[in-house]
Parts: structure tokens; sequence; C-alpha cells
């Protein structure tokens, strides 16, 4: 049997990504950064999950508006780095789990949520500077991957109460698959900040840390936190956040907090990064 | 029934919901085409003629020239979209997001740096 031993939430600014990329992550700017996850690196070497079903949202990298799909499951073998501009990241090839990938889209579809099936899909910084907080430069990515696309840049985004029931679905499809597997669920970006307009470079550390709080201690009441609030108080970007919540919903009620970490700035953003086991 | 927009009135924030992107359709297809090497060579060799070949409004193809990221926003550009433009130009989201707050880049870094914009209800006790 599969079963969901953590998760993990994360920022997922472009910019940490830029920096590993190009060799920066010892500037002084940088080293706070890198520090917060200096504990998740070694955390995650002993873990070794089979697989991680990395919730993320595309910035305009595989969907267009031609098609925005509220949630789109990456079902493929493969998934490659997308040319988000200034050529893609030189990061490994992300590997996926086509067959619980599969298994999941028609537990959950079945369970009344209806993803959408991605069979080909780039993969932009998203989902790729996660994977490289946690695990560095390797020449392969030391586990599979199933990309779950979350729209929260055409709004309206899914409801944060939505996003946490899709986390139990997925817990329930993983716990139905044969496969002895170890999955983690890992939900990214946020915390606040703001990329437009006369309001950009806005931070909430008072939202944010609240926001740590009670994701952890009391993710029902959390997932009931309507949209207006993320926007107002952590700005247009900031409602990204919703998407820690599919990862919560994956985890028991009551969780082991293995690591915090909060650090303002990464560019324009709060960087908040958790490490979650089921207690 | 008109639909209830209330985050229309969030200081200095546009929305982009299905209204802003029906507007800015053809500006923000415009901006996935600068995901191809090719299409960014062109597009750095003559804005115009590439902005010609989108049936964009005048007022769209002028802020893109001008770079008026707050303008393009106004007509329906989104951010995720619009960083296909100011990757294309070698510059980062940093920049960008300055140049919407009307101060230099290093000003804005600093404010960043000092732990960025309060929320507005901050501003006022402080």
């Amino acid at each position: 049997m599969a079963r969901i031993t953590a998760g993990v939430s994360t920022s997922h600014v472009p910019a940490i990504g830029a920096a590993i990329d190009l060799g920066k992550t010892a500037a002084p700017y940088w080293v706070p950064v890198f520090a917060g996850y200096e504990y998740s690196k070694k955390w995650i070497a002993q873990q070794k999950p089979d697989v991680i079903v990395l919730v993320y949202n595309d910035h305009a990298s595989a969907f267009s508006l031609d098609l925005v799909p509220t949630f789109a499951i990456g079902c493929a073998e493969e998934f490659r780095p997308a040319d988000e501009g200034w050529g893609p990241r030189p990061v490994p090839i992300v590997k996926g789990h086509a067959k619980l990938a599969a298994h999941i889209a028609q537990s959950v579809i079945q369970d009344d949520f209806d993803l959408t099936i991605a069979n080909r899909m780039d993969v932009d910084h998203g989902l790729t500077v996660p994977l490289s907080l946690l695990f560095g430069q390797p020449k392969q990515w030391p586990c599979l991957v199933i990309p779950l696309a979350v729209n929260v840049v055409l709004y309206p985004p899914p409801s944060g109460r939505r996003c946490y029931e899709l986390g139990r679905a997925i817990r329930r499809a993983v716990e139905s698959y044969d496969d002895d597997l170890d999955v983690q669920v890992w939900g990214t970006g946020g915390m606040s900040h703001q990329l437009q307009g006369p309001r950009a470079g806005l931070i909430n550390r008072q939202f944010d840390n609240a926001f740590l709080d009670r994701i952890v201690n009391d993710p029902e009441g959390l997932s009931r936190k309507p949209h207006l609030d993320y926007v107002r108080e952590a700005g247009s970007e900031g409602i990204e956040l919703v998407m820690w919540l599919i990862m919560r919903g994956a985890l028991n009620a009551k969780v082991t907090q293995k690591h915090r970490f909060y650090h303002v700035p990464a560019s324009n953003t709060a960087v908040g990064h958790l490490v979650l086991e089921n207690a | 029934m008109a639909l209830k927009k209330p985050y229309s009135n969030i200081p200095g924030t546009t929305i982009f919901d299905a209204d802003q992107a029906r507007r800015g359709y053809h500006l923000n297809q415009f901006c996935m085409s600068l995901m191809k090497p090719e299409n960014r060579e062109r597009f750095k060799a003559d804005e115009r003629a590439c902005l010609d070949e989108w049936p964009m409004s005048e007022e769209q193809k002028q802020a893109v020239l001008k770079r008026d990221y707050n303008r393009m926003i106004e007509l329906g550009g989104n951010i995720y979209f619009l960083a296909k433009i100011f990757s294309t130009d070698g510059l980062s989201f940093q920049h960008a997001a300055a140049s919407m707050t009307g101060m230099s880049q290093e000003a804005y870094a600093q404010m960043m740096l000092s732990g960025g914009r309060a929320p507005e209800h901050e501003q006022e006790k402080q």
C-alpha cells in the first residue's frame, strides 16, 4: 500500500532558482534564504520519498490563455523545464510516476474533483525551484514527481476549502494504491507578495506568521478564509497560498512540525517554509 | 445580474479576472510567443513589426513599446505573461515591479530589504 508520509510547503520565487543556477547562493543577500533549508535538505536525504505530489502553479508557461485548467495533474513519464523567456533552467528533466498519477486522477475524479489530465506539460520555476531548494543540484532528481498545477493566475482560483478537500481526496487515492510507496505532498507558492501595480512590494509578516501557525494547528478554520482576505492582506500574488492547503489536507489532522522558516525578502517575496510529518 | 467584484477597490491593485483576460487576450498571447528564442530575436530586431502581427489595440502596442507595465495591466495584461517581455529585455521581476511603483530599482530593493511595503492598515497606524 502507498502511504503519505509527510508534507512540505515552500515559496517558489524564481530569483531563488536564478541564484542557484548562477552560483550565487553564497552571496550575502542569499545566505539567510538558503540557511533556512539546511535542515530540510538533511531531512529529505533521510526520508527518501519515492514520489512527491508537487502542488504548484504554472506561471503562463505550459498554459497560455487558450486553456486555463483549475486543477491539472501531470500523468506523463517526464516533464521538461520550461523556457520562461530566458531559456529553460539548467535542471534535470522531471520524471513522473505515470501509473500513480493516473490512479490519483481516476480516484479523485470519481470523488467529485474534476482534474484536467496533462500528458504533455513543461514545468516552470513553480515546480523546479522547490526541488532545487530541497535537493540542491543533482544530475537527476532523486525521486519521481507528480505535478499538480493549480490556477492561481486567472481570478478566481479554487477556494481554500476546495484545495483542502482536494488534499483529502488525494490522500484517499494514494492510500488505495497497491504498490508500496512513500509519498510526500508539497504545497508551494506565497507567502505575501505583490508583483504588479503601485502596491508592488507588499509584505505582511503578521498575516504570513498567522498563516504558518494556523496551517499547522487549525487547517479546518484556515481553509475557510475567503480569497478577498488573501488578496487584500497578502497581495495579489499572495493568493498562491491556497495551494498549501492541498498539502495540508493530505496529512493527518494532527501533525508534527519538524521545521519552520520565514524570511523577508527574496526579490519581491516573503519566503515561508514548513516541514510537517503525520503525528 | 453582474458579478460582484469586491476586489475592485484594493489600492494599487488590478485583479486579473475574466473581464481583464478577455481585454488582454491578444496582448498576453503575444507575450507567450516570446517563450521561443527565435521570436525573442525577431522582437528585438523590430518590435513594432512583431506587435503588428497581433490583433492588439494601438494603446496596448504603445504600452508594450514604452514598457509601461501599469498601462499594460490596465489594458488586460497579466504580470506572469508580461514577464516574458522583461525577461526578453534581460530584466528581473524586481526591475519590473519597481517600475510600476514609480521608485528607482535601488530604492525599491532597499524597501524590500527593510521588510517590504506595509499593508494599508499598517501604514495608517504609522
